[in-house]
This record gives C-alpha cells, sequence and structure tokens, in this order.
C-alpha cells in the first residue's frame, strides 16, 4: 500500500513545467492525427491522374482546376446537380428546424397552460428516437402519399426537432425574460407579432448555432436521403458518394475521386473557419449540466 | 389569462410533423413486424400475411443478427475506449489553471472539427487512402514499414479497426468539449481545499474529478452507445454495403437497410422493433440524467 503511494507520487510528482510539455505533445500530435486525411485529401485533389500513380507526397500540385473542370465535365457524376440539390434540402432543413424549434420551445418558455409539463417531458422523451427505426414505416408512407423522390419528406421532418428545441428552451431560461415578453403584451403586440419581432431577434445567437448544426446535419444525411431519393436527377452529395463507391474503383480517374470528395466537404470546412469559436461555445450550452 | 390557449397553438407545427412522420411510421413499422411481406426475386410479391412474432423468431434463429450486434459493438468499443480515455485527459488539462495551456481555443476548434465532415465522404477518403494501392500504402511501402502492400479492407483486425479509428476521429473531440464543460463548472474551491490538503493531480482527478463528473460520464457513454448502435454510414461505405471481409464490419443499420431496399417489410419491421427497444431502454437513462439536471 505505502509502496505504491510511493509510486503514484513520484509519478505524478512531475513539475508543471513537464506536464506541460507532455500536454502540448499530445495535442499537436492529435491536432496532426486530425488534420492529416484532410491535408492528403487537398494535395491529392490538386494532382493529375498520372501524378498520383507515381505515389506519396505531401507536395501540393497545380492540376486542381484543371480536375474540377474534369469534374464539372464528367457525365457520370453528376456533381453540380447534387451540389445544388445538397443547397437546397439542407437550407430548407436549417431554415425550418430553427425556426420552429425556437416557436415550440417559446411556447413552453412564454405560456403556461395544462399540458405544457407533459409536452416538454414528452419532447424530452423522444429526443433520442433514431430515425432509423421508423424508416420503413416512414418509406411506405411516402410511398402512399406519392412522396417518394420528393425534397419533402427529407425537409419537412425537421420542423419537430427535438434537440434543436432543448437547445432553444435552454437558451430562452437565459436570455429572454418573461418581464420582456410581458412588456411586449402591454404594448398590445399579438401573441404571433411578439414572437417574430421581440422573441426572434433576441434568440439570434441560437439561431445562428442551430443553424448551422441543422444545416450540417442535413447536407451529411445519408442513411433516409439514399432511401428516399432514386431518380439520378435529384440525388444529393451522400449518395452519389455511394455510387461512386460502388462504381469500379479503377475505372475512375482518382483525381476526380478526390476532388469530389473535397468539393462534398469543403462548404461546411468554409462555415466552420469564419464560425468555428461560436460554434464549439454553444456546442455545450445545449448539452446535460452536471 | 386567454394569450395562453397560443402555448397550445405554438406546438401545433411541432406535434403535427412528429405525429405524421416519426408516431405513425412507427406504429407502421411495429404493425409490419407481424406480417409475412417480401418480394421473392424481387419481383413476386409475398403476402402481406399475418405470422404472430414468426419473424422476430427467424431473425434470432438465423443468427445473423447476433453477428451483427456483436460487430457493431466491437466496432464500438474499439472506437470509444481511446475516445473516452483521451477526451478526459484533454478535458483535465484544458481545465487545470495550472497547467495554463495556450491555444486551447485553437485545439479545440481542430478537434471538434472532424464531427462536422460527411461521414460517407470521410469514408470514402479513406477507402482511397487505404486501399491497396493508395497513398498510405506507398508511403509505408516508400519508408520501409512494409515490404508488400497491406489490404487493409481484406483483414477483420484491420476493417475494423478503420471504421473503430474513424468513429474516434469524429467522436473525440466532442466528448472532450462536453467533459470540460462538465470540469469548469466544478467549484474551484473543492480544488483548493484538496490542494492545501497535500493531495497530488492523481489523486484529485479520481477522488474529486471524476465522481463529480459522474452523471456526464453516464451520458457521454449511453449516448456514444444509441450512436454506435446506429453506426452506418463508415461501415456501408468503405465496405460498399458488404461489411466485408466475410462480413464482419456488418452493423445492425446495414441489415436493416439491406431489408429496407430489398422491400422485406416483415423482416425489416421486426429488427426496426428490436432496435426501437434498445434503444428506448438507453433513452430513459438518458432522460432520467436530463429531467434531474433540469431541476
Amino acid at each position: 500500500m505505502t509502496a505504491k503511494n510511493e509510486e503514484r507520487k513520484t509519478g505524478y510528482s512531475l513539475g508543471v513545467g513537464a506536464r506541460r510539455v507532455i500536454a502540448y505533445i499530445v495535442l499537436i500530435l492529435l491536432t496532426i492525427l486530425c488534420l492529416f486525411w484532410f491535408y492528403l485529401l487537398f494535395v491529392n485533389a490538386t494532382r493529375s491522374k498520372a501524378q498520383l500513380n507515381q505515389g506519396f507526397t505531401l507536395i501540393p500540385s497545380h492540376y486542381a482546376f484543371r480536375n474540377l473542370y474534369n469534374l464539372f465535365h464528367n457525365s457520370n457524376l453528376p456533381i453540380l446537380r447534387g451540389l445544388l440539390n445538397s443547397f437546397f434540402v439542407a437550407i430548407s432543413a436549417a431554415a425550418l428546424s430553427s425556426y420552429f424549434s425556437a416557436m415550440t420551445a417559446y411556447a413552453i418558455h412564454a405560456y403556461d397552460f395544462k399540458l405544457k409539463n407533459a409536452a416538454f417531458t414528452f419532447i424530452l422523451a423522444i429526443m433520442m428516437i433514431p430515425t432509423q427505426v421508423t424508416a420503413l414505416g416512414f418509406l411506405s408512407l411516402l410511398r402512399r402519399i406519392g412522396l417518394m423522390n420528393s425534397f419533402i419528406p427529407l425537409i419537412i421532418p425537421s420542423i419537430a426537432s427535438p434537440a434543436v428545441f432543448f437547445y432553444m428552451k435552454q437558451y430562452m431560461e437565459s436570455n429572454l425574460p418573461r418581464d420582456l415578453i410581458e412588456s411586449a403584451r402591454i404594448d398590445g403586440a399579438g401573441e404571433f407579432r411578439t414572437f417574430n419581432q421581440i422573441a426572434l431577434p433576441l434568440m439570434k445567437p441560437a439561431i445562428a448555432v442551430q443553424a448551422i448544426f441543422s444545416f450540417v446535419a442535413s447536407w451529411n444525411n445519408y442513411f433516409v436521403p439514399a432511401l428516399v431519393l432514386k431518380k439520378d436527377s435529384m440525388k444529393t452529395l451522400p449518395i452519389l458518394i455511394a455510387t461512386l463507391r460502388s462504381a469500379d474503383f479503377l475505372k475512375f480517374d482518382m483525381a476526380q475521386v478526390y476532388m469530389f470528395i473535397f468539393m462534398a466537404i469543403l462548404p461546411v470546412i468554409v462555415v466552420y473557419l469564419f464560425m468555428g469559436r461560436s460554434i464549439v461555445a454553444g456546442l455545450t450550452a445545449g448539452a446535460v449540466k452536471g | 389569462m386567454r394569450h395562453n390557449r397560443w402555448g397550445y397553438y405554438f406546438l401545433i407545427p411541432f406535434f403535427l410533423v412528429f405525429i405524421i412522420f416519426q408516431l405513425i411510421p412507427l406504429g407502421t413499422t411495429i404493425y409490419n413486424s407481424f406480417f409475412e411481406h417480401y418480394f421473392r426475386n424481387g419481383l413476386t410479391e409475398v403476402g402481406p400475411n399475418f405470422v404472430g412474432l414468426a419473424n422476430y423468431r427467424t431473425l434470432f434463429s438465423s443468427g445473423d443478427i447476433g453477428q451483427y450486434f456483436k460487430n457493431t459493438m466491437i466496432m464500438w468499443v474499439m472506437g470509444f475506449v481511446p475516445q473516452i480515455i483521451v477526451s478526459l485527459l484533454l478535458a483535465a488539462w484544458f481545465s487545470d489553471p495550472s497547467l495554463r495551456l495556450r491555444g486551447r481555443k485553437f485545439f479545440q476548434s481542430v478537434i471538434y472539427m472532424p464531427n462536422l465532415i460527411m461521414a460517407s465522404a470521410f469514408a470514402m477518403l479513406f477507402f482511397a487512402l487505404f486501399a491497396d494501392t493508395g497513398p498510405i500504402n506507398t508511403m509505408l511501402l516508400q519508408i520501409g514499414i512494409f515490404r508488400a502492400p497491406y489490404k487493409f479492407l481484406s483483414h477483420t483486425f484491420s476493417a475494423r479497426a478503420l471504421v473503430a479509428g474513424m468513429n474516434f476521429l469524429m467522436w473525440f473531440g466532442n466528448t472532450t468539449i462536453l467533459l470540460l464543460a462538465g470540469m469548469l463548472g466544478i467549484d474551484q474551491t473543492l480544488y483548493e481545499a484538496a490542494e492545501v490538503d497535500g493531495a497530488n493531480a492523481t489523486q484529485i482527478f479520481f477522488r474529486i474529478t471524476l465522481p463529480i463528473l459522474r452523471p456526464i460520464l453516464l451520458y457521454v457513454v449511453i449516448t456514444s452507445l444509441i450512436g454506435g448502435l446506429q453506426l452506418f454510414d463508415v461501415p456501408q461505405i468503405l465496405t460498399n454495403g458488404q461489411g466485408g471481409p466475410n462480413r464482419t464490419t456488418m452493423t445492425l443499420i446495414m441489415y436493416l437497410n439491406k431489408h429496407l431496399y430489398s422491400k422485406n417489410y416483415g423482416m425489416g419491421g421486426a429488427l426496426s422493433v428490436i432496435l426501437f427497444i434498445i434503444t428506448g431502454i438507453l433513452s430513459i437513462i438518458i432522460f432520467r440524467i436530463n429531467t434531474r439536471s433540469q431541476q
């Protein structure tokens, strides 16, 4: 026992300086581990098909625009169409999910009614139900009402996003005092107008963060869209990536494959470069508080 | 107060959409699980005939579901163990005022970034990079570590390790930020008191930090487990839906996806219900943690 304690002590009586050095080394290694693959992607997206066959390098080449041109003119890979489809679905889903989640949260936050607590508990309870387990019924519903090969079933359901709702509710608790809503009422504004013109502007930071998260989630979504969108002209990027994977790999120009992947993740990276800090800061606000 | 009825009006969009696109489909899914209904050779429709629990019996007696459950869990554990260790370590470092680490925001942003990357694109990237003639193999050959290209996707361990490794990369930043928020919320006077009593960094970590973090740790484990059960995009793209080699990376959702594609409504329904029950049980635990933190 004493020996063990002794050992512990020596193991951890490392000075602050030494511990700091170890921390920096581990952090730098993890940074490299996170960025290496994307750097390699960038490098390979700038190399020509012939250069790619020559092997591995960390030095970018100058074929990026050539590859991009080839990719956009490749009739087997409707990437432009895919980009447009993905943007349309993701932007619509982000707009609906942030607006209506704020509205749902406002209902619970600003009013007192009989079923208030029941509704809140219910929404929390369904938060973790994965879409996959209802996909079968979802698809048969779409077949019945003729919504297969449509963007609607990928956009409208985001109105009911329990996680976004939960975040908005937490945010309102600390940033939208009920007195303020009361005084808006005295001024004679209608309830719907109070929500749109008083509450929503105060929710801007939360809406921005959640709109980004919803955009990213929808942009990256693969499982359900792949089951709903069968027409080539409607496919979103993740479905096209699956097609790329199932096509005979070597028949493709690998430079185009890398460029395709690069284009698929570029929008998210760009948004992240500008908004990264507020995204990371916003992450924990809606999470559990211990 | 008359305006309070607006609470109900504002809840209408959420509940209407939820009922139409989630609740009714859930009902149909459960209903389908009790019927024999599939397409023989993809063409001839069989059923729907009511068969009671026969789909569930078939599902379990074939043994496939056990194998896929095992695959899913193995890959989850392989990714989650390093994830929780690294995240705890990083969160402890970031929250330690005596270390005074610089660039905390930068490191946090970098390690969180893979979480936002399209999983299917990330998997396609790894497929290209780890291909038999891909850059990783050529690099390892050039350095002289390997003499012949290593077929990463033809060996069970390396294929699973790739999936788990990508999962680790995508989630350890997220977990770090969650744990860090918890650690920063711990009352600093506790640490000061412990230091006065002569406790060292390890003792403080194991005796104070970890016990206080227990609810958050539980939350992290369960949400990660629920996410792990949904493992799909990465192995699906990486193995082209085959779950190779020899179906050792085939996950439960990949199996469900197969049934959905072949329109085997009965078996797909039964599998969905089982997954629903498992995630339901896990969700109740999460729900308890969340409601407790609400009070």
